[in-house]
């Protein structure tokens, strides 16, 4: 889904600034454009005009080459998922019924939207036994911003719009969710037009972002261009400096893993002894057949009193998962005090290790 | 779940017992000829009836117009009338009921459809205000989503606005269906009968057994008929 933003002005009321500024933009398929500035320099503006909420004053929009004010707005919108900040979920509604809201529109038989509904719950983390019938108020903030990032995807649009979705959590939760969103974008590969006032989120989340100005678009470039090539000093300012700490936003976990050494529970504490003599940094993880991630395994573990790896083995902590990025991988590292982080998948996979040295040298590789 | 409903049955029960068994007594114990005079059991039974049947179509018809002229007015398109028309309700519902009467009974003359059409007039305003006010008072985040979703405007009325001003309408209903139970006793006047008949006649006759027994039957059939609609609304919403 190629979207394509021509010449596009708003102003609101004849007389004033545009809100919107002769912006020029195209976002290739499967790309996630994110729009970032200060509050009030257009960019919901800009999003609205994408599915018609708001009328441009000039300039087109053409969504996979059709031109979008030649179309029937329900039915453009019905093929675009739309996520807000305040997330606006029926209160009304039980989740479930939120979730259908498109599919029902769209007059999908019952059985086929029950199961779209648990489908989705599950892909965003959420047990559809438990979560289902639930009002919107018995949520955490977390779980309902998720059930928002659900109901845009119900009925499986090629082209999403999101308004600051994770603007209102708290850093932690915030995170958490960027990352698993992350995870389900890959799977999904939607294109995707993502509003932020936050440059990290901007850099984090985008695979293009579009920085913009008082209505005007400033700089259009991937995330490394970005850093490394910042248009101007508005650029500059947003950017905030310290360029190797940004960049920690823009590096995953999953692209430094190092492989960890492992026993099973059932070895002997001799044979995690000499596994343990191979590791430089003193630490062995105790996973099974699968691959599950069971326990942690330390010099200090193997001097207390036990036969088998299992009776010593600590319980493993300094996780995060493989879709997190370095700054979430040293936040952790930072408050635990370790120089190290576990990093595992679904269903606690062990996929690898990240040390502090491999962010050091992932950070030196890229400022060349 | 049960409990409720036997509650309800008790409470429904006692204002029944009220509605019926204080003017079952007092025809059983008239204090003189007068008083059984004014409380013949058939004219009771249809001064009863009448009062219910004022209050039925009023309530029928004003929700009707009330609540599709709250709707309309709420439009975006028409919200420039809106403070016009709330403001005429506000005035309008400062006529006492007796003014309203008088009114419809120059223009229209007496009888029981005069008395029903003053009802409705007079029964629209507080449903046609909260209508209005559970309308706009809906966040309007909530109102972009759903158009964001490409959801159609009849399906956001129909899904989203009036559920969730539904709490709000029918605390207007309420209001007016309390409002039309006391306003019709004065449908007397325009000879259009109801309880305000028995309330009346004890007053000319000056019989207090008689306008007590009228009055009770009209201050038991407001409670019991608000107690019915709250029970309805408390379904429609579960
Ligand atoms: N419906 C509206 N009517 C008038 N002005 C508006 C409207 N919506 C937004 N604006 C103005 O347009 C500008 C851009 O707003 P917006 O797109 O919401 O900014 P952002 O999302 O970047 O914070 C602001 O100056 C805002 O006040
Ligand atoms: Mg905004």
């Amino acid at each position: 889904m190629v979207i394509k933003l021509e010449n596009l002005t708003k102003i609101f009321q004849p007389g004033d600034a545009p809100a919107v500024d002769n912006l020029t933009l195209e976002v290739d398929e499967g790309d996630t454009c994110v729009l970032v500035g200060p509050s009030g320099c257009g960019k919901t503006t800009t999003m609205k005009m994408v599915n018609r909420l708001i009328e441009p004053t000039d300039g087109k929009i053409y969504v996979e080459n059709e031109d979008v004010s030649k179309k029937n707005p329900i039915q453009l919108r019905l093929n675009i998922g739309y996520v807000i900040q305040e997330i606006g979920l029926f209160p009304h509604m039980s989740i479930a019924e939120n979730i259908a809201t498109v599919p029902r529109e769209l007059r999908w038989p019952k059985q086929k939207i029950q199961e779209r509904v648990d489908e989705l719950l599950s892909m965003v983390g959420l047990d559809p036994e438990l979560f289902r019938n639930r009002r919107p108020s018995d949520l955490s903030g977390g779980q309902r911003q998720r059930i928002g990032v659900a109901r845009a995807l119900s009925a499986d649009p090629p082209l999403m719009l999101m308004d600051e979705p994770f603007g209102a959590l708290d850093p932690i939760t915030r995170s958490y969710l960027q990352n698993e969103f992350l995870r389900i974008q890959e799977k999904i590969k939607k294109t995707i037009i993502f509003v932020t006032h936050d440059i990290d989120e901007a850099i984090k989340m985008g695979t293009k972002i579009a920085i913009m100005r008082e209505g005007k678009l400033v700089q259009y470039a991937t995330p490394d261009e970005l850093l490394s090539a910042p248009a101007d000093e508005f650029v500059v300012n947003l950017i905030g400096g310290n360029y190797s700490i940004k960049r920690l936003h823009l590096i995953r976990v999953e692209e430094i893993l190092k492989e960890p050494f492992t026993v099973s529970p059932e070895d002997s504490l001799d044979e995690a002894k000499e596994v343990m003599e191979k590791s430089q940094l003193e630490l062995v993880l105790a996973v099974n057949g699968e691959k599950h991630l069971e326990g942690l395994v330390t010099p200090s573990s193997l001097r207390k009193e036990g036969e088998r790896v299992g009776d010593v083995m600590d319980t493993p902590d300094l996780t995060v998962d493989s879709g997190a990025t370095l700054n979430d991988a040293l936040s952790v590292m930072l408050t635990n005090g370790e120089g190290y982080a576990l990093v595992v998948g679904d269903e606690n996979r062990l996929q690898g290790v990240v040390t502090l040295n491999a962010i050091m040298e992932a950070l030196q590789d890229n400022e060349k | 779940m049960r409990n409720k409903w036997v509650k309800r049955s008790i409470y429904i029960a006692i204002l029944l017992a009220i509605f019926v068994g204080y003017p079952w007594y007092n025809i059983a114990n008239p204090a003189d000829a007068t008083v059984a005079r004014g409380l013949m059991p058939e004219n009771v039974i249809k001064y009863g009836q009448d009062h219910l049947v004022l209050w039925g179509a009023a309530i029928l018809v004003a929700t009707a117009i009330g609540v599709a002229a709250g709707i309309l007015i709420s439009r975006p398109q028409f919200r420039f009338v809106a403070p016009v028309v709330v403001n005429i309700a506000n005035i309008g519902q400062t006529v006492p009921s007796i003014g309203v009467l008088a009114i419809f009974m120059g223009l229209l003359g007496m009888g029981f459809s005069t008395a029903v059409f003053a009802l409705i007039v007079y029964g629209i305003l507080p449903i046609l205000r909260n209508t209005y006010a559970g309308m706009i008072t809906i966040s309007p985040g909530i109102i972009e989503a759903s158009r964001g979703m490409g959801m159609t405007p009849y399906s956001i009325l129909r899904r989203i606005e009036l559920p969730l001003a539904l709490p709000v309408i029918t605390a207007g209903i309420r209001t007016s269906s309390v409002m039309i139970v006391g306003a019709a006793t004065l449908a007397t006047f325009i000879a259009a009968g109801g309880l305000g008949a028995i309330i009346v006649t004890g007053l000319s006759v000056m019989r207090d057994q008689l306008f007590y027994t009228g009055a009770v039957m009209a201050a038991s059939l407001a409670i019991l008929l608000d107690y019915i609609l709250w029970i309805i609304e408390e379904e429609a919403q579960a």
